[in-house]
């Protein structure tokens, strides 16, 4: 069962409290009406499913109710950052040239 | 002596303390800190039971859990539970025992035919055999198979048992305690770190527990053991955990542990639990698994009497047993020559040392020749005699040639053989480390850590006593080190003697005899030989994945550690390549076989799943009514009087209905207030319908979508002021609605004003539908004008029911005149029994679940979930109204924009209504154009709902069917097993379709 941190409760829990809500960081577009149909369908369908490092939505569901992102690494399932909604993306190159990946 | 096989002196044994046991039936004698094993021993007891697949006797090979044929069922609470290993079920007063997988006696076993029939049964002879005929598999085979094959058989009763759980935390957790675990947790818990330190066994110690001829700090091993538990026992940071095996090692350093805290007890405290499962996080962990002996490869080298050299030893040292009289020492290494030595020691007459080594290391041989005992060296055994026991060995000698020949026979009664170590990986392997090859130890160690552990001592490969505690000591002290940054001064206990041993070998030995008809057994407990191997891969399996699901082995419930060396040897010769290509298993948990109890702990019963209550739910059971499983919550289905059946029950009510008054209990519904400045937005941007402009004090039907397009929920929704709305949702639907809105709230439009909270289980909510409706609510409202005019249809209010606050909903979902009262959930009970009452002065009843599908059915209303599947968008649904035309954006308005949603073909949503009123139809069942379609012909849609109408007296059905708007009037057919049905697409609402009813 994973560790997970949550940066607005700041405490490390059990799996069991969070959801993960899969990849992070696929904005709905701003105007939905000028989006291409294929822009939209990658929108709603498409996901990198990385075997690495990634970026993902948590929900700390059983504690402060909020969403999160955190940076994964889905061969080992080592945490690499965790970072409040709306914060941007962090750099995955640096993040897993530091883990020693 | 009752006990014949037992020694004069020695052992751990109380042999002040007696006790009497029975093992199928017959009453034996043990000694407290005896196992089941040793005991049967002491009395000359190698039988045990019945191979899986051929019934060939077996007898106990190990003193370990990695035991594979010592499985036995042992009765507790009146009933039996099956397969525990008698190596591991330690002796108590009364225990009763039972042998296994044997009919009609464990002497004489029918099922032993296989053996004979064995050229019969080869490799994947399942996969051959038994193909077609196909309907021959469940009543033929299957049946015939699981008689003939098989362990114990399961328990007949509930568990009387109870479980416990318990979390913990550490910093240091150390997974055994043999001189590595107990010098590791020396070293951590000095450090003031907070350590547990579990071990399978009864008593800490590991193989020091059968150490007689070494010394720690000069001291006896039982000696140094037992001042060693004495001091961690002192330490307030230190948990010891006896019969408590690591049995799971999973992501982020947390780990399962099963806890055998009453089983070894005649009579436990009833309120204890029999095991106790520990979920621990530990920050490191040290891996002081040990390593265990391997079986010799030989042709019948599964005869009861054949075990392991270590095993042997411990039954001597530990358990003051000679498992026989005669006993023949068969090894590759050195570590079994100590075992020889030991028994003679003992006054046992050791027929001989047979090792492979064609020159033995010159001490041990001067050590042998000194207690006169035979060496035979460069020989194995090629064969053994004895049915039920082991009599004789057949020796062999390995020529210059190549060859083996004929070296006689020696008699024994016991054989002892070991084919050197395997460090025990599992938990290694578990953790998602790679193992990897060290030649000159000829065995997979671990390699790099990938969680925050390390091994120490034989897990790794180590085997002196000295290096194994000085290993101990360092992993220990790492641990600590990097769990909280300190360190402490340990003086390290010296050893003297345990020198490892050198020695072993790997696979199938070489023989003389008729390879074709001899059995060499490599999985004992799935009865898989060294030819079954072989054959897997001359029949074309390559990687060892692949053999070992062909063959079965190392699917044991030791999980291969005792065969895996051997079979990935055996297959590596038959393949003609090194080992290391052949690939390793990978260990799975749990290391030993786990209760279902254990993980199951108090979640039985009425703790087995929440239970979700309405407030009619007690005056439900005392009127008789049925209920049916929503999700948790439990539903009155419906309201049977007078022996009415379902079918003449819901007539009844649905009748009442639409005559009179029903009352339905809508708790269930999902409720969420949303409020603040921007609430209005919100649901604007969320439904597809517009909010801002419905003025408080009304209500509107919302639709909610996916940004894919398609329906995902709808309900309800109140405005009860300019920033507060009443959400309801579907009862199943009620948390992912919740989550979706959380989710855009938080993370897609962060900057609205709006707070949103699940009331669901705030309110309870009674329906009261039908013309008396009004009639019957009057009488007990305060602060609402009831009439049309003042409370139209979709319209809400706050007021007081019989003085409580409650918001008062003018809605239907029956067609008729409808009020829904939410009051406070703890006024509810008072709300339904007040509301019961009252409507028997009008004829009314009150309705369940089955009667709502009916009149909402007639009325043509969706179900989500029932007639929408995730792919129906509003247009399918014939709802096109429920969406906000002007509205620039919702969410699923870009989606219903897709192509594919706009195309011609598809499936919508349509009431069906069969030639003849008196079929019902199956929901699920599939629509054709053609009346008799060919097989293969896909379906145009299928029935969602199908209900007899007790107000149209002839049966409906609402179906979604490719462009069935545009099909109205037309046939299509509903093929069935006794003949195609017609029946005629129409509109889905069937009763009063211009709404008159709910307009008075």
């Amino acid at each position: 069962m994973l560790l997970v941190y949550c940066p607005y409760c700041k405490v490390e829990r059990a799996e069991t409290e969070f959801s993960c809500r899969g990849e992070a960081h696929i904005a709905r577009p701003s105007d939905p009406s000028q989006t291409s149909d294929e822009d939209w369908v990658h929108y709603l369908y498409m996901r990198s499913n990385t075997k690495g490092i990634y970026a993902e939505r948590w929900r700390h569901i059983h504690g402060c109710g909020r969403f999160f992102n955190a940076v994964r690494d889905t061969v080992s399932d080592n945490f690499l950052k965790f970072y409040k909604a709306g914060e941007p993306m962090p750099d995955l190159e640096a993040l897993a040239k530091e883990a020693g990946k | 002596m009752s006990q014949p096989f037992r020694t004069e002196k020695g052992g751990r044994i109380n042999r002040t303390e007696q006790l009497t046991f029975t093992f199928d039936g017959e009453e034996l004698q043990g000694h407290q800190g005896d196992t089941l094993a040793s005991a049967l021993l002491a009395n000359g007891v190698h039988l045990v039971g019945r191979s899986f697949k051929y019934h060939r006797p077996r007898g106990i090979v190990t003193s370990g859990s990695e035991e594979p044929n010592a499985l036995v069922g042992i009765y507790r609470h009146g009933d039996q539970t099956p397969n525990l290993r008698a190596t591991q079920v330690e002796l108590y007063q009364g225990l009763e025992a039972i042998s296994q997988n044997r009919f009609p006696s464990l002497g004489f076993d029918v099922g032993a035919v296989n053996d004979l029939l064995s050229p019969l049964f080869p490799a994947g002879f399942y996969y051959k055999t038994f193909m077609w005929p196909k309907a021959f598999w469940d009543r033929v085979y299957e049946p015939v198979i699981r008689a003939a094959a098989g362990l114990g058989k399961p328990p007949k009763t509930p568990d009387q048992d109870t479980y416990g759980n318990i979390y913990a935390h550490c910093d240091v957790l150390i997974a055994g305690s043999g001189p590595a675990g107990l010098a590791a947790a020396l070293a951590a818990s000095e450090t003031g770190a907070k350590v547990i330190l579990c071990d399978e066994q009864s008593e800490f110690g590991g193989s020091l527990l059968s150490e007689v001829s070494a010394s720690i700090d000069g001291k006896d091993p039982s000696e140094w053991i037992a001042e060693t538990i004495n001091k961690l026992e002192q330490m307030d940071n230190v948990t010891l955990l006896p019969r408590t095996t690591a049995f799971g090692y999973f992501a982020h350093n947390y780990l399962a542990l099963a806890e055998r805290v009453t089983e070894h007890l005649p009579n436990p405290d009833p309120k204890l639990p029999r095991e106790r499962l520990w979920q621990v996080r530990a920050k490191e962990v040290v891996i002081a698994s040990g390593a265990i002996e391997r079986p010799m490869i030989f042709p019948e080298n599964d005869r009861p009497g054949i075990m392991l050299a270590e095993a042997g030893r411990t039954y001597l040292n530990r358990y003051g047993v000679k498992v026989g009289h005669k006993v023949l020492v068969a090894a590759a290494c050195d570590t079994a020559w100590q075992t020889a030595f030991d028994l003679a020691d003992h006054g046992v007459e050791v027929a001989g040392i047979v090792d492979l080594r064609e020159t033995p290391p010159e001490n041990l041989m001067a050590i042998a020749k000194a207690r006169g005992i035979r060496v035979e060296a460069g020989c194995m055994v090629t064969g053994t005699l004895g049915r039920k026991r082991v009599k004789a060995a057949l020796l062999g000698r390995m020529m210059t040639s190549g060859n083996v020949a004929s070296g006689g026979q020696i008699s024994c009664d016991a054989l002892l053989m070991s084919g050197g170590w395997t460090p025990t990986v599992s938990l290694y392997s578990q953790s998602r480390g790679k193992v990897v090859w060290d030649s000159d130890k000829g065995a997979y160690i671990p390699g790099a850590s990938v969680q925050r552990e390390r091994s120490a001592g034989a897990s790794k490969g180590l085997y002196g006593l000295q290096e194994v505690l000085e290993d101990g000591y360092a992993a220990g002290e790492e641990a600590a080190k990097a769990a909280i940054g300190k360190s402490a001064k340990v003086s390290y206990a010296t050893a003297t003697g345990g020198e490892a041993g050198t020695g072993g070998t790997l696979g199938a030995l070489p023989h003389d005899r008729n390879a074709s008809r001899v059995k060499a057994f490599v999985d004992y407990q799935n009865d898989v030989t060294a030819k079954d191997v072989k054959l897997a891969v001359r029949e074309g399996m390559q990687s060892i994945e692949h053999i070992k699901r062909y063959t079965t082995t190392g699917m044991a419930t030791d999980q291969g550690r005792l065969s895996n060396m051997n079979a990935l040897q055996i297959a590596s010769d038959s393949l003609d390549r090194p080992v290391t290509d052949v690939g390793l298993t990978t260990f799975r948990l749990p290391y030993t076989p786990t209760t279902f109890g254990l993980f199951a702990g108090v979640a039985r019963g009425d703790y087995f799943d929440p239970v979700r209550k309405t407030p009619s739910h007690d005056w439900v059971v005392e009127n008789g009514g049925v209920f049916e499983d929503v999700g948790q919550w439990k539903r009155t289905w419906y309201f049977p009087k007078n022996g009415e059946d379902m079918h003449a029950a819901v007539a009844r009510e649905c009748k009442t209905v639409r005559e009179s008054v029903g009352l339905f209990d809508a708790s269930t519904l999902g409720k969420i207030e949303v409020v603040g400045p921007d609430a209005a937005e919100f649901l604007e941007r969320l439904y597809t319908n517009p909010w801002k402009k419905l003025a408080p004090g009304r209500c509107r039907y919302g639709l909610l979508l996916n940004d894919a397009g398609f329906i995902t929920d709808d309900g309800v929704i109140g405005r009860l002021a300019e920033d507060r709305f009443h959400v309801t949702t579907t009862t199943g639907g009620a948390p992912s609605v919740f989550a979706t809105m959380e989710d855009y709230l938080q993370t897609e439009w962060p900057e609205l004003d709006v707070w949103i909270t699940s009331t669901t289980e705030q309110y309870a909510v009674a329906a009261l539908q039908g013309p008396k409706a009004r009639d019957v609510l009057a009488p007990f409202m305060e602060g609402v004008d009831l009439s049309a005019d003042a409370l139209p249809h979709m319209s809400v209010k706050e007021a007081t029911f019989c003085g409580v606050p409650c918001r008062l909903f003018r809605i239907s979902f029956t067609g008729e005149l409808g009020f829904e009262i939410n009051v406070s959930r703890r006024h509810g009970k008072m709300m339904w029994e007040t509301l019961a009452k009252e409507i028997e002065k009008f004829g009314g009843t009150a309705y369940g679940t089955e009667s709502m599908h009916v009149l909402r059915a007639e009325k043509g209303y969706i179900i989500v979930g029932q007639d929408t599947d995730g792919t129906v968008t509003p247009q399918d649904a014939g709802m096109s109204w429920a969406i906000g035309k002007k509205k620039a954006d919702f969410v699923g308005k870009r989606g219903l924009d897709r192509p594919d949603l706009v195309a011609d073909n598809r499936k919508q949503f349509v009431g069906l209504l069969t030639k003849d009123p008196k079929v019902k139809l199956e929901e699920g069942a599939q629509i054709t154009t053609a009346e008799n379609p060919a097989i293969g012909t896909p379906a145009d849609g299928h029935v969602t709902s199908s209900y007899f109408s007790p107000a149209l007296d002839r049966s409906i059905a609402l179906a979604i069917v490719k462009n069935g708007h545009a099909l109205e009037g037309k046939t299509l057919y509903v093929p069935m097993p006794d003949g195609s049905i017609p029946v005629e697409v129409t509109g889905p609402v069937f009763y009063d379709k211009e709404g008159a009813r709910l307009n008075v």
